[in-house]
């Protein structure tokens, strides 16, 4: 494994010879938040930050999609009959995306990526994105990265780590894509292996320690779906939602979408949009009937999906990396590490006792 | 990379109008490009999404049956914005076609007797497999089979000549039965599903299987009949239906539990929904 130096005073002419090879995408300042935005030529990201707003997902899995485009009209050979459309799947890299959006991916690559299917507009932008990590020295008050199959200097999902030591990153090199973007940035002073080993030890240590939340997931995978579904906690949790759909939206896990064909004048297109399990539409059926038709179990499916279907369905671990975002961004302060310990720790035997 | 979204594209041949309400037509469509019909090669009990540009897409089971070669048939009932395009179309209009989807179950009916057990409109996937078992290179693979098919009025059943066709005939056991009528000629089964099927589907034994399609209030009396009869609930095969969009298990909403019905369905037997949540 190689550690480089890079000297901060190098930073922005190193990205300056990056322009061009890659896209460039990163935090960048918006009023009050740090959002993740694609950086025109000159313009730096902004690493002095906890995380953004909304997850990166959106640059592998944009909010809206055009998937197909067709004509309508009649006099065209081939009207109706939808056609593929050209897309940029030139390399981009994501600067300083934090450790838990990166294994998010992972994540999440196990819905577009399957034996039998594979979706190709997921997996071309995936194959075409490099993933510039930023280890977190500072984590906030609601990250539980560490037991949630993640933590703050974690490397998986990621081709390059950075470690911030002041005025200078160490650059840890994960895969040969990170090798290449360090080359291409021009950044070539070797850090001491031992030394720099050791000073991401430490700093990785300090920054776990100063993880102080935490999920127990170990008995989820013992429990009885039926037992879990039918347990009598899931009007307290959904009480105060308000299926606002917000912890879909910023979750970098959640993957479900929508597809949809809008048409101007003769001519349409056939889209995907970011959809959510918090909205009845999501399964009304053309009868009227809608199997999750109430609040309560489309909070459940939600919780259920994340921290028992998934669990069950690839035997790996939770559905979730512990960023946090939901917890943050929730406007009725419904925790999805409460929730997390309440199903770990239920037994429906205890419920008939008492 | 394959995409699995891209319809393949069809022209609508024939449409037929099924039901005397004139909600449900049957659309022959036929490929555009012959090699895309080897592409979609499918079993009786799959479905395909149907998609009209402008509109959307609709999953619909396949109502042909691939002995039947040179075009497909789904029988559309007219409820929302796409089947509602559709039933405005005519002969000769271009749609597109994405599939086959879902799974089947003809590896476990090899050799076994059948009992197909039908309401209204969800008979469609059911005529595909009687056709399928009853072709000649396909029907020493099955012993008995009965069918149970009601509709409300005579008027209102699927595939009539068809159903004629097969009374006809000593290789099948026809039961068809409407909830009532005033026709003095009727010569079938009067009397709801649940009934007829307690008075002439043979009992449940390991060498024999029940598929059942149909309205929930059907399948909800019809499944303590199949119990009194003896079938075990994983000799009892049942085809759902939810709100389903890209049809390959990866948008997210038709999940039961971690089973997607586009995928690890539609067909469950009632032994698989016995584990899985209620939530359909």
């Amino acid at each position: 494994m190689k550690y480089i130096n890079i000297d901060k005073k190098n930073w922005a002419s190193g990205l300056e010879n990056l322009y061009g090879n890659y896209r460039l995408f990163g935090p960048v300042k918006n009023n009050k938040h740090h959002v993740l935005k694609e950086l025109g030529k000159g313009e730096l990201p902004d690493l002095n930050y906890i995380n953004t707003l909304l997850s990166p997902k959106s640059i592998v899995f944009p909010q809206s999609e055009t998937m197909f485009e067709y004509s309508l009209d009649e006099s065209k050979e081939d009207h109706h009959i939808l056609k593929e459309i050209n897309k940029d799947y030139s390399p981009r890299a994501l600067i300083g995306i934090r450790p838990c959006d990166a294994a998010s991916f992972l994540l999440v690559k196990r819905n577009f990526d399957t034996p039998e299917y594979k979706d190709p507009y997921w997996l071309s932008a995936y194959e075409a994105t490099i993933c510039i990590g930023l280890a977190c020295s500072n984590p906030c008050s609601t990250c539980f990265c560490t037991s949630a199959g993640c933590g703050p200097f974690h490397e998986d999902g990621l081709d390059l780590l950075l470690v911030d030591e002041g005025e200078n990153f160490i650059a840890k090199i994960l895969t040969p894509r990170g090798e290449n973007f360090i080359k291409s940035a021009g950044w070539k002073t070797e850090a001491d292996h031992m030394a720099a080993k050791k000073t991401i030890k430490n700093m990785k240590m300090k920054a776990e320690e100063k993880i102080a939340s935490f999920v127990s997931t170990d008995q989820l995978k013992n429990k009885s779906t039926i037992d879990l579904y039918g347990a009598p906690f899931w009007e307290k949790i959904a009480f105060a939602c308000i299926n606002c759909g917000t912890c879909t939206y910023g979750c970098p896990t959640c993957w479900c979408f929508d597809i949809q064909d809008e048409v101007s004048k003769s001519s349409g297109i056939r889209m995907r949009n970011w959809d959510s399990c918090m909205y009845p539409l999501f399964t009304l059926h053309g009868t009227g009937y809608n199997p999750r038709n109430t609040k309560v179990q489309r909070v459940r499916q939600r919780f259920m999906h994340k921290l028992k279907y998934y669990v069950d369905k690839y035997g790996d671990g939770i559905q979730c990396v512990g960023c946090g975002r939901c917890i943050r961004l929730c406007p009725v302060n419904i925790d999805i590490r409460r929730v997390c310990d309440i199903m770990n720790n239920y037994d429906s035997r205890s419920r008939l006792e008492t | 990379m394959q995409n699995p979204y891209l319809p393949y594209p069809v022209r609508i041949d024939e449409i037929i109008t099924e039901t005397e309400d004139k909600n449900l037509k049957t659309f022959k469509l036929v490929f555009l490009n012959p090699d895309d019909e080897e592409k979609f090669s499918y079993m009786p009990g799959q479905f395909a999404e149907l998609s009209v540009a402008g509109m959307g897409e609709i999953p619909i089971g396949i109502a042909s049956s691939p002995t039947e070669k040179g075009f497909l048939k789904f029988t559309v009932n007219k409820v929302g914005l796409v089947t509602t395009c559709l039933h405005s179309m005519k002969a000769g209009d271009i749609i597109g076609v994405r599939g086959p989807l879902g799974r089947h179950i003809w590896d476990t009916l090899k050799g076994k007797n059948v009992v197909i057990i039908g309401g209204g409109f969800a008979f469609t996937t059911l005529r595909s497999s009687i056709i399928y078992m009853l072709d000649p290179l396909n029907r020493m693979n099955f012993k008995e089979i009965h069918v149970i098919y009601g509709a409300r009025s005579p008027g209102m059943l699927l595939y009539r000549d068809e159903l004629a066709e097969w009374e006809t005939r000593d290789d099948i056991n026809m039961h068809i039965t409407v909830d009532g009528t005033d026709d003095p000629d009727w010569k079938y089964n009067v009397g709801f599903v649940p009934t007829i099927t307690e008075q002439k589907a043979p009992p449940g034994n390991s060498d024999t299987y029940a598929l059942i399609c149909g309205p929930p209030i059907m399948i909800k009396f019809t499944q303590p009949v199949l119990d009194k009869l003896g079938y075990t609930h994983n000799h009892i095969i049942m085809s759902l239906e939810m709100r389903m969009k890209c049809g390959i298990g990866i948008c997210g909403r038709c999940n039961i539990g971690k089973k997607y019905v586009c995928k690890d369905g539609p067909i469950f037997t009632l032994a698989e929904l016995d584990n899985m949540p209620k939530e359909y």
